[in-house]
C-alpha cells in the first residue's frame, strides 16, 4: 500500500494524462462523429458512402494498428508533431467511427412523425436535422455516447505502449519496480479508472434525467 | 432512397443532389491525390518498401501469425461464453450471496482497460502461464464480462408473460431457464455475440504490448527491418478489416434471417 501513497504524485499526474487524452480526443471525436453522422444520413449518395466507408474501415481495424499507421506512419511522411498529439489523433479518428455510429442510431430513434411534421410545414434536410431531429436525438444518443465514452477512457491505455506516461504506463513501471506490492499497484490503479468511468456514466445518467419530456 | 427525414427529390432536387455528389466526389479524388503525392515525395511508394508482401518467407510469417491470432481469439471467444454464461446466471441468481459478487466481478472488469489486465497479469503471472495464456485470460476477463452482460439482457429481454406463464403451468426454474428462456433469449442474442468476436479480434492485436508474436508483433518486426512502418500498418489493417467485414455481415444477415432487429442489442455493442 505505501507505493501506492510513495508514488502518489506520480500517479495523479499519470491520471492526468489519461484524462487530457481523453477530453481532447473525445471533443474532436464528438464533432467529427457528428458530422459523419449526418453524411450517413443525408439525401446524397456520395455522402452517405463517405460515412458508410469511414465506419467500416475505422470499426474493423484494430485502434492498436490505427495507432501503429498514425503514431508511426505520419513521422515518415515528415508530419512531426509532439507525440501527445499523435496519439490524441489516432484516439479522436478511431473513436469517431463509433460516435458516428451511436448518433445514426440517436436519429433513427426519433420518432418518424417528427421528421414528417418538419418537412410538411417546409423544412429542408438541413433545417429538420438541425432543429427537430438532432436535439431530439441528442436524449436518444446520450447512453450509446457514454458507452463511447467510456471506451474511450479504456483506450487511451494504449498510449503506454507507445511511450506515454499515462496511469497504465506507471503501472507497468511501478510493478516492474516493487515486485512485492504487485497486487496494491493494480488494484490502486485499477480503481481509479473505475472512478473515471463512474464519473462518465453518473453524468450521462444526470444529462438524460435533465433532458427528459414527458412524450 | 427515401427517408423520414426527406422526401424522395423531383427533378430539381435530384439535380441538386447530383451536385452534391459530384462535389463530393472532386473533394474525394483531390484528398486522394493529395495523400498519393504526399506517400509518393516521402518514397512510401517505392518498391523495395512493399517487397515483403510479394516475397515468400514473409508471406508466410505474416499467415502465419495470422493463425496464431485467430487460435488466441478463438480460445479467448470460447472461455468468454463460458464465463459470460457463468456470471450471467450469477447476476439473474435469487441468492444474494451470488449476485453480488457476480455484479462486482462483471462490473470491475468491465470498467478496467483490457490493455492494463492483460500487461498486469502478463508481468505477474507470464513465467508461470506463459503470454499465451496471460493474453487470453486478459481478453477473456473483459470479453466474459461484457459478454455477460449481453446473457443477462437478452434473458431479460424475452417478454415478461412468457416466465410467469410457465410458473403457471407448474415448469420449476431450472426447466423455465432451459426450456423457455434460453431457447428464446439465444435467438436475441447471437448477434451480438459475434460483433463481441469482432471486439475480441481485434483486441489479440494487444498481445503486441507485452509482447506477444501475433500478427501485428510480426508486422511491427517486418517492419523495423524494412523500415516501411506505413506499408505494413496498411496490409494489416487490410488483413483485419477483411476478417471483421465478414464476421459483421455474417451477424447482420444473422440478425435478418432470425427476423428480430432489435435496437436494444444494437446499442449494447455500440461502445466496443
Amino acid at each position: 500500500m505505501d507505493v501506492l501513497w510513495e508514488s502518489r504524485q506520480m500517479l495523479l499526474a499519470a491520471f492526468g494524462q489519461t484524462i487530457s487524452l481523453l477530453i481532447v480526443a473525445g471533443l474532436g471525436a464528438l464533432a467529427l462523429g457528428t458530422l459523419l453522422g449526418a453524411f450517413r444520413v443525408s439525401a446524397v449518395p456520395a455522402l452517405r458512402a463517405v460515412g458508410t466507408a469511414y465506419v467500416t474501415v475505422f470499426r474493423n481495424t484494430p485502434l492498436l494498428v490505427v495507432f501503429l499507421l498514425i503514431y508511426f506512419g505520419l513521422p515518415e511522411l515528415g508530419i512531426r508533431p509532439p507525440q501527445f498529439w499523435l496519439a490524441s489523433l489516432a484516439l479522436f479518428l478511431y473513436t469517431s467511427a463509433f460516435v458516428c455510429e451511436a448518433v445514426r442510431s440517436g436519429v433513427n430513434a426519433v420518432d418518424s412523425g417528427q421528421a414528417e411534421a418538419a418537412r410538411s410545414v417546409g423544412m429542408g434536410f438541413g433545417q429538420s436535422l438541425r432543429l427537430i431531429v438532432l436535439p431530439q436525438a441528442f436524449r436518444a444518443v446520450i447512453p450509446p455516447l457514454a458507452s463511447v465514452f467510456i471506451a474511450l477512457a479504456k483506450n487511451t491505455s494504449l498510449v503506454a505502449g507507445f511511450g506515454i506516461a499515462d496511469a497504465t504506463y506507471r503501472m507497468r513501471g511501478l510493478i516492474n519496480n516493487n515486485p512485492g506490492d504487485v497486487y496494491a499497484i493494480f488494484v490502486g490503479v485499477a480503481l481509479g479508472y473505475v472512478l473515471i468511468v463512474a464519473v462518465i456514466s453518473l453524468a450521462a445518467r444526470g444529462l438524460e434525467r435533465q433532458l427528459e419530456v414527458a412524450r | 432512397m427515401s427517408s423520414v427525414l426527406f422526401d424522395v427529390p423531383g427533378p430539381e432536387g435530384l439535380r441538386r443532389q447530383r451536385r452534391a455528389s459530384v462535389i463530393t466526389i472532386v473533394v474525394l479524388v483531390l484528398l486522394a491525390a493529395l495523400t498519393l503525392y504526399k506517400l509518393q515525395t516521402e518514397g512510401q511508394l517505392d518498391g523495395e518498401l512493399w517487397e515483403p508482401f510479394v516475397t515468400p518467407i514473409y508471406i508466410q510469417a505474416l499467415l502465419e501469425a495470422a493463425l496464431t491470432t485467430l487460435q488466441v481469439a478463438v480460445v479467448a471467444i470460447a472461455l468468454s461464453v463460458l464465463f459470460g454464461a457463468l456470471f450471467a446466471s450469477g447476476r439473474l441468481s435469487d441468492h444474494a450471496w451470488l449476485r453480488w459478487p457476480a455484479t462486482v466481478v462483471v462490473e470491475f472488469f468491465r470498467a478496467v482497460p483490457v490493455l492494463m489486465m492483460i500487461l498486469a497479469i502478463s508481468l505477474i503471472y507470464s513465467e508461470v502461464i506463459g503470454k499465451f495464456w496471460s493474453l487470453v485470460i486478459g481478453l477473456t476477463l473483459y470479453n466474459g464480462s461484457v459478454l455477460a452482460e449481453v446473457f443477462r439482457a437478452g434473458i431479460n429481454a424475452v417478454p415478461r408473460g412468457q416466465l410467469e406463464a410457465s410458473y403457471a403451468l407448474g415448469l420449476r426454474k431450472g426447466q423455465v431457464m432451459q426450456l423457455i428462456l434460453l431457447p428464446q433469449a439465444v435467438k436475441i442474442m447471437l448477434p451480438a455475440i459475434i460483433s463481441q468476436s469482432v471486439v475480441t479480434l481485434k483486441d489479440t492485436s494487444l498481445g503486441y504490448v507485452i509482447p506477444y508474436e501475433e500478427l501485428t508483433n510480426v508486422g511491427r518486426a517486418i517492419s523495423i527491418e524494412f523500415t516501411n512502418i506505413l506499408p505494413v500498418a496498411i496490409v494489416l489493417a487490410a488483413m483485419f478489416i477483411a476478417v471483421n467485414y465478414s464476421l459483421s455481415r455474417f451477424a447482420t444477415w444473422l440478425e435478418q434471417r432470425m427476423g428480430r432487429a432489435t435496437g436494444s442489442q444494437a446499442e449494447l455493442n455500440v461502445g466496443a
